[in-house]
């Protein structure tokens, strides 16, 4: 199988740090993600390595006996070990800070700690047998202090960093999940908390209810308020040992005894279904380039192998799963829930229009009504932050953050430069396809109330007009399709050579843009229709403003004797109306207009001044 | 046709009698240039029981004055003769190909007391050049529609073929030909544009786009709603015939049916099919029937370049019509007319109902104040554009205006003396009656307003006209 297919890899440069042994210790901290080689218990050494090189942190530390767990606080400020099942020792790593050692024990009697979580840079929580303690360190007293317990029978945690969720495996038989939320340094119990959607998963080997022998996972949606949901059910379709991660929004589950992964996205909703099944988005594939057997159970985007030595971040690769999924609808609605999709949703545009993979006019509108859509939300996102930040902090309670502009906002420039310029260059595509394609962007946009860029009605001309589709075009603009602009009437100004139509419909989108009256009058002058351009100026009542020379230059040109005079009559009549006096002033430069007047009329027919 | 004229003679009433088609022919001078041979040149006249002597005089005569007056003027022959009785008109529709048509200039039969023979008076002025001169030129450019030029028939099967073809359209086409109701609108051969949002206009743009990909036989398409034009992939001379041929001629007969009630037999069947109402009105009435004919009447575009013949599918459900057409090389089957059914049906349907509902929310929005309480004809010579609130119907058959003739005369003098010059112009004329007349003509635009204002002055009808300019025509450059 080609490299192009595998959809999932390992990242390039990968954690690397001493691999288990008898000497050695290795422990994962999911927060910081930071790996821990911890060897004979620190008093040869601790190495910290982070996904990023700066983030490495080498360090002694006596050895008091077997570290069970060691973590960083967030911000590598204070470093917990825990070596005992009754306490927690801390060692400050803040500058000017003393580096000894403190300790705390739990609170509750005959409790043993299980482990312990850092929510904040100062804030810990300790998770035992009997419930949970959350502490607040005072690295310059090197003391803690209680800020709050909870006394509750506990198997088993997890924890979830990104969203400071605990959840707990209460009652003896392990059947009931309890979740707690921490925010900042109060804690919440779950029905107080918000936590945007957070979900628990669920492996289960074979599925009681169904005669299939298939394992599933069942997803737990943890609401706002009230008890979890079940939300959706992932269909294996196997059975076997599996792991799971999830990488950018996806649940990625590998098999172990094929050495193949799969993908799931619980958005792709399926049709005609309640709850959600979903079945793998795109067939079983290996990870690239390795296929490492992942014994241990990884969480997040991790993959770790502590044998090796190596830990990797997994990532999705985008363009391969282009040609696994043949559906263009569902592509796109998968791509665009991905993190780093514009450049593969637009070479997905681009493989639609050319080629012998060219999709349909209907797979080509939907492909755009999905794109401008997320547009759609996006800028009314925008704009609604842009109202209520106008309107200021009062109204509303809550502070509105700014929408983020992820990559799958796909505005018009996106569009233009990387597929649709390219493709109306096209040899080998017809000419009906590309304003088919052009026509149905403009459509999709304008479905959404998005404004069309003029650059894209200049691509839809520029290809009607290289094909002398001037019909088409006069078409268009009569029914308003290409809206009007200065440029485009501009454009439209610029083919009365070849289309001698497009001066009337410039004419006539400068007349609509009500905006434009000075470049109508040098539109009918250069036409040497002076008459006109007078008329036209005079009916919009800016007959005050205009140079009388620029006039009366157009109508010397015109060599229409009669046509001068009553131009030369009209600013006359203009001067005497608005300075009492038929002359001109200096400051018009008429002079030689008033001197070729007198040779033609003689000078008698110069207008006398008023007498009252 | 035979008119009851308003002015009555005390008692005895005048009969008015309304020009009419005299003789119509074409020849070609030269066919039958040797003596003896002239009949040789006579393609096709009508009417045929005409002694064969006088038809060669006829046309000899023509063929003379043609020649006279291209003595003056080597590059515009004479386009008319004007006689007391009638009125010649002279068309050079290909080189050498002259079409001729004479009308009877309209009279009015002023009885006699006394037993004597009435006296007849001949309104030779009435009729106006331009106007005649248009008919005789769409009968033509009909002509070549379904027929193609006279010079490809003649490389196809000499002149026989010719006046084969001359015949068999001609015959039937002349006694379409009602010479008493043609105006100005046949001077302009303008084509009414359905007025539509952008969005929707859109949304008929991408459905004529997909079913052209889906059917790849179809070269060009053109929709109609209402039996108005929104879109035409001919180009703009082609679509001004073939329009009017739709408008004036197959609509009208497919619209009888659809206006007779439920239960009239004139109704025509219902296909089981009720997903749609998309139905074909050229080809097969019904697709369901087993004897269906699968043809289609063929037309010819682009006569002067690519010179194509196509068949001319016509379908329609509810108001919306559209034309889809194929190359006359490709023969249709059964199978390609249900697949279009089957396409185009139902999404014809949705789209013919989308547009309804929009026009009905725009006309909703615009409210009846900007209906126009005035009659005007407006034309662009730009895109052909045509609009009309003084004919209410126009078919082939009648049509129907609501002014006076006198009137629509001085519509028609005054299109005469625009097209003398290429300058912005405005005519205003105070009419016998109580009416104005007005006249603009700003670039390729021209415009004819009547109003009906007794004791207005001119100063009071220019500012009308500017209201109406105001109200009507805003978003186009009009000079006032």
């Amino acid at each position: 199988m080609s490299e192009e297919h595998y959809y999932l890899e390992l990242c390039e440069n990968p954690v690397q740090f001493e691999n288990a042994s008898s000497v050695n210790n290795v422990f994962f901290d999911e927060a910081n993600k930071q790996v821990f080689a911890v060897r004979s218990g620190g008093a040869t050494g601790v190495v910290v390595k982070g996904p990023e090189d700066k983030s490495s942190v080498a360090f002694r530390m006596d050895d008091k006996g077997e570290v069970k767990c060691i973590k960083f606080s967030i911000g590598n400020k204070i470093l917990a070990v825990q070596r005992t099942p009754k306490s927690v020792d801390f060692i400050n790593f803040i500058p000017d800070y003393p580096h000894l050692e403190f300790s705390q024990e739990c609170k509750m009697k005959n409790a043993s700690i299980l482990g312990f979580c850092w929510t904040n840079w100062n804030e810990i929580v300790f998770i035992t047998d009997q419930g949970i303690e959350f502490y607040q360190v005072l690295p310059d007293k090197r003391s803690l202090k209680l800020l709050k317990s909870q006394s509750i029978n506990v198997n088993w945690y997890m924890y979830c960093p990104e969203t400071a969720v605990i959840l707990l495996s209460t009652t003896f038989q392990g059947n009931v999940l309890q979740p707690f939320a921490f925010k900042v340094s109060v804690v919440h119990f779950v029905s107080n908390g918000s936590y945007g959607q957070l979900y628990v998963m669920y492996l289960k080997h074979h599925s009681r209810t169904t005669d299939s022998p298939c394992a599933e996972v069942i997803l737990y949606q943890l609401p706002r308020e009230g008890s979890c949901k079940k939300t959706n059910v992932l269909k294996l379709n196997t059975t076997g040992k599996f792991a799971l991660n999830v990488v950018d929004n996806l649940v990625v589950v590998h098999h172990q005894s094929t050495q193949t992964s799969i993908i799931f996205d619980i958005k792709l909703r399926e049709p005609d279904c309640a709850l959600n099944v979903h079945q793998p988005v795109l067939p079983p594939r290996s990870i690239h380039p390795y296929r490492i057997p992942l014994t241990g159970c990884l969480t997040c985007s991790v993959c770790s192998s502590s044998v090796s030595g190596y830990q990797w971040y997994l990532q999705v690769k985008l363009p391969p799963t282009v040609n696994l999924l043949q559906d263009k609808g569902k592509l796109i609605d998968f791509l665009l829930r991905r993190r780093d999709c514009k450049m593969v949703i637009l070479s997905v545009c681009s493989q639609m229009l050319n080629g012998e993979d060219k999709g349909s006019l209907p797979v080509v509108a939907t492909v755009f009504d999905k794109l401008n859509q997320v547009f759609k939300e996006y800028l009314e996102a925008e704009q609604t932050y842009t109202v209520a930040m106008e309107s200021g902090p009062s109204r509303g309670s809550t502070a509105r953050e700014r929408p983020v502009r992820t990559q799958a906002v796909i505005d018009q420039s996106d569009m233009y430069t990387h597929v649709l310029s390219s493709f109306t260059e096209k040899k080998d595509v017809s000419h009906k396809f590309i304003i088919a394609v052009l026509m149905e962007y403009i459509r999709s946009l304008n479905q959404v109330q998005i404004t069309v860029q003029h650059y894209l009605y200049e691509l839809v001309i520029k290809t009607l007009v290289h094909h002398s589709l001037f019909y088409m075009l006069h078409q268009f603009l009569q029914y308003h399709v290409l809206s009007d602009s200065k440029p485009l009437a501009c454009l439209l100004l610029s083919l009365e050579g070849t289309y001698p139509a497009a001066h009337q419909l410039s004419l006539d989108m400068l007349k609509r843009l009500s905006t434009a009256n000075d470049e109508i009058v040098e539109v009918l002058l250069s036409k040497q229709q002076v008459l006109g351009a007078l008329r036209f100026i005079r009916s919009v009542g800016g007959n005050d403003n205009i140079s009388a020379r620029k006039f009366l230059d157009a109508a010397l040109q015109t060599a229409d004797q009669m046509l001068f005079y009553t131009i030369f009559r009209f600013f006359e009549q203009r001067n005497l109306r608005l300075r009492g006096s038929p002359s001109f002033n200096p400051g018009e430069h008429c002079e030689e207009h008033v001197v070729y007047f007198k040779q033609v009329f003689g000078e008698q027919a110069l207008m006398k001044q008023a007498t009252v | 046709m035979l008119m009851i004229s308003p002015r009555m003679a005390s008692g005895m009433q005048e009969k008015q009698y309304t020009p009419s088609l005299l003789s119509f022919f074409v020849y070609n001078p030269s066919f039958g240039s040797r003596e003896g041979e002239e009949e040789k040149k006579i393609l096709f006249y009508h009417p045929s029981e005409v002694e064969k002597n006088e038809k060669i005089r006829n046309v000899g005569l023509c063929e003379a004055i043609v020649q006279f007056t291209r003595t003056f003027c080597p590059t515009k022959p004479a386009k008319s003769l004007h006689t007391q009785k009638n009125r010649q008109f002279f068309f050079e529709a290909e080189d050498s190909f002259w079409i001729v048509m004479v009308v009877r200039n309209p009279m009015v039969e002023k009885p006699n007391k006394d037993g004597r023979p009435p006296t007849i008076e001949y309104q030779e002025e009435e009729i106006l050049d331009t106007v005649y001169g248009a008919v005789l030129r769409e009968c033509y450019s009909m002509y070549k529609l379904f027929n193609g030029t006279f010079g490809r028939a003649m490389e196809a099967g000499g002149v026989e073929l010719l006046m084969q073809k001359l015949d068999k359209f001609f015959y039937r086409y002349l006694q379409t030909l009602h010479l008493q109701s043609c105006d100005l609108l046949d001077v302009f051969g303008g084509i009414a544009f359905f007025p539509l949002d952008k969005m929707t206009y859109l949304k008929i743009q991408s459905f004529v786009n997909r079913v052209e990909e889906s059917l790849s036989l179809i070269k060009y398409t053109a929709f109609l709603y209402n039996d108005q034009l929104i879109w035409s992939g001919l180009e703009q001379d082609d679509m001004r015939i073939l329009y009017k041929y739709l408008t004036t001629s197959l609509f009208p007969r497919h619209s009888e049916p659809e206006l007779a009630g439920r239960d009239s037999p004139l109704r025509p069947e219902v296909a089981g099919n009720l997903l749609h109402y998309g139905r074909f009105l050229t080809g097969p009435a019904n697709l369901k029937d087993p004897e269906a004919k699968f043809r289609f009447p063929r037309i010819f575009v682009n006569t002067e370049d690519s010179y194509e013949e196509l068949h001319l599918i016509v379908y329609k459900a509810m108001s919306a019509a559209v034309c889809f057409m194929i190359s006359a090389s490709v023969e249709l089957t059964r199978e390609f007319c249900e697949q279009l059914d089957g396409l185009v049906g139902p999404q014809l349907t949705l789209l013919a109902s989308d547009i309804c509902e929009q026009y009905n929310v725009n006309r909703r929005i615009s409210g009846p104040d900007k209906e126009p309480q005035f009659k005007f004809i407006y034309f662009n010579h730009m895109n052909l554009a045509e609009k009309s609130t003084i004919h209410m119907r126009k078919t082939a058959s009648v049509s129907l205006t609501s002014v006076h003739p006198d009137l629509m005369k001085i519509l028609g003098d005054i299109n005469c003396d625009f097209a003398r010059v290429d300058e912005d112009e405005e005519i205003i004329v105070k009419a016998m009656t109580d009416y104005w007349v007005v006249g603009k003509k700003s670039d390729q635009r021209e415009l004819y307003v009547i109003l009906n204002q007794k004791n207005a002055n001119l100063i009071e009808v220019n500012e009308e006209v500017k209201r109406l300019c105001a109200t009507q025509f805003n978003n186009i450059f009009f000079l006032d």
